[in-house]
């Protein structure tokens, strides 16, 4: 055999591994609180450039998973690594349900977009610059000139996203973004959450209450018990993109999301 | 008629109805004329004295202490507001002695700094620049500890430093608290500053007036440094407000 073919043959075979490597990798993971505990010995993969949701009973614990996983307090015990290394400076982007409570109102949407740059040192041109690409690319028409206080909420959420992107984010999470939004607006921005994944292939971890957004968005539903909490079903949902309000009528989906009811119900009963 | 534009000259009315029924008792002769001036002989006596008198010069003299006092105060309070409310258990374990601080009457205090510091106008601005200390540090230090958990992790997240954080964020969102703290303590600092005129053996300010008139008779001129007194504080807060419609324009939004 030729030796330069196997060696190309190799090098594929590593980048497809790296691709299909799982970008996340959580094991032994346990959090107590004060009363209860959340998690205990927890192991589970959040897969590479997937959209995928948590979802769970309430209070079972998944603030508490991503916060941990975006370094935003420290767990008991157990790992969480990162394409295999512990953490080490990795660009997250994180959107918040209460968005009231999470953009600066004494900055500009502007400046609150650009922030997460100036934090990282970005000089002020570029800032300005990647500041307006993304708002390009998302389309957005708002004046970014107007404080948050100025804006509706959607006006704001729509902030904290973009704020959360700009920064080309390995991962993102968001926590129930849509969920203080009214129904208009929460339709409007899934669709810009579908075509941002769509075009960035962003390793994305979202959590919401709602079962049918959260299947219509995703590739993959991680169901959670009630806590301590355990992975129950990791569920596949590959339906193509771009997704649109036909997709809600297939079968595929209906039966997706009913499977995902069955085993949420029967966990909540378990209670 | 359009009633909507007269409804601006509302707050005029408590000021009219008091002059009216102040001309009216002074007219009828319903107070001892001596006791109570009319309304006419008092504004004479703020005028004259503001712009031709020594009244003027009091009226400085009260404003220089109590802006002094405030300065001071801030300086010293701010940046230990801060610093205690960005560790909670810092702040626990000086609570007890700022609430009781808090809580002593600063003219109370008066006898201790005229020991350390003499009769002149150091004693007067360090009591009131104590006062006032007191106030704003509860503030700030409030201020800073209330900072949305929120904000703070969204600034953590992005990979803001603890300096950044305390900096872009807590202090920032302390600014409202901060405001609040600066118009009590201005208030207060004037409080003392006008309190220790009266009687730490000064020569000059509003205190100082009023006390003097008082105890020459001259009714019109003791009213009058009242009513600049009473202008005096309403004008610094009236600043303060002022200051933090435009700095801290998010406040209360
Ligand atoms: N800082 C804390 N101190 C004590 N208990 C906490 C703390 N944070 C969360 N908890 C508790 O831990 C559990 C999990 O909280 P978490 O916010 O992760 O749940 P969740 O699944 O996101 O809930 P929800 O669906 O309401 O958003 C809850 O029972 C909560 O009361
Ligand atoms: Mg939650």
């Amino acid at each position: 055999m030729h030796p330069a073919a196997s060696m190309e043959l190799s090098a594929n075979a590593r980048a497809a591994a790296t691709r299909t490597a799982p970008h996340v990798t959580i094991r032994g993971l346990s959090k107590r609180f004060a009363d209860a505990t959340i998690y205990d010995n927890f192991d589970f993969d959040i897969p590479r450039g997937k959209l995928m949701s948590v979802f769970g009973p309430n209070g079972c614990g998944k603030s508490t998973l991503i916060n941990m996983i975006a370094g935003l307090f420290p767990a008991d015990k157990g790992e969480i690594l990162f394409d295999g290394q512990p953490l080490n400076k990795i660009k997250f982007g994180y959107v918040f349900q209460n968005y009231r409570e999470a953009v600066f109102p004494w900055l500009s949407a502007f400046d609150n977009i650009a922030y997460p740059l100036k934090v990282m040192g970005v000089p002020k041109k570029e800032r300005n610059l990647k500041v307006e690409k993304i708002v390009a690319s998302l389309n957005v028409k708002i004046d970014l000139n107007l404080y948050p206080y100025q804006m509706s909420g959607g006006q704001q959420q729509m902030v904290s996203i973009m704020r959360a992107l700009v920064v080309d984010p390995e991962i993102l999470f968001l926590d129930e973004p849509f969920s203080a939004l009214d129904y208009e607006m929460t339709l409007f921005m899934r669709e810009q959450l579908q075509r941002v994944f769509v075009e960035t292939h962003t390793t994305t971890v979202l959590v919401s209450h709602d079962l049918e957004e959260a299947v219509y968005l995703s590739d993959r539903i991680l169901l959670l018990s009630r806590h301590p909490a355990r992975p129950v079903e990791f569920v596949h949902y590959d339906a193509p993109r771009p997704r649109t309000d036909k997709t809600m009528t297939e079968g595929d989906f209906i039966s997706t999301k009913a499977h995902c009811l069955e085993i949420f119900q029967r966990e909540v009963r378990k209670g | 008629m359009n009633w909507k534009r007269l409804e601006v000259l509302l707050p005029l009315v408590g000021v009219v109805v008091l002059l009216a029924v102040w001309s009216v008792v002074t007219w009828l002769r319903i107070v001892d004329p001596v006791l109570l001036p009319s309304p006419a002989a008092t504004f004479k006596a703020l005028w004259t004295g503001m712009f031709h008198g020594k009244l003027g010069v009091d009226f400085v003299k009260t404003v220089e202490r109590t802006i002094y006092s405030t300065i001071i105060a801030a300086i010293v309070a701010i940046p230990l507001g801060i610093l205690l409310g960005s560790s909670e258990r810092l702040y626990r374990s000086v609570e007890f002695l700022i609430d009781f601080f808090r809580s002593t009457p600063a003219s109370a205090m008066f006898p201790l700094f005229l020991v350390l510091f003499g009769v002149g106008d150091r004693t007067k601005i360090f009591v009131a620049a104590f006062g006032a200390a007191l106030v704003i540090l509860f503030n700030v230090a409030y201020g800073v500890m209330n900072a949305r958990k929120t904000r703070i992790l969204a600034a953590k997240v992005m990979g803001a430093s603890r300096l950044r954080v305390l900096w872009d964020v807590m202090l920032l969102e302390s600014m409202p608290a901060t405001f609040v703290g600066l118009r009590n303590g201005v208030s207060l600092a004037l409080v003392i500053v006008v309190v220790a005129e009266m009687f730490i053996g000064s020569v000059d300010g509003l205190g100082q007036r009023v006390f003097e008139a008082q105890q020459m008779f001259e009714m019109p001129d003791m009213y009058a440094a009242i009513f600049a007194a009473g202008a005096l504080g309403y004008g610094l807060n009236l600043l303060f407000l002022t200051i933090e419609r435009r700095f801290v324009h998010w406040s209360g939004k």
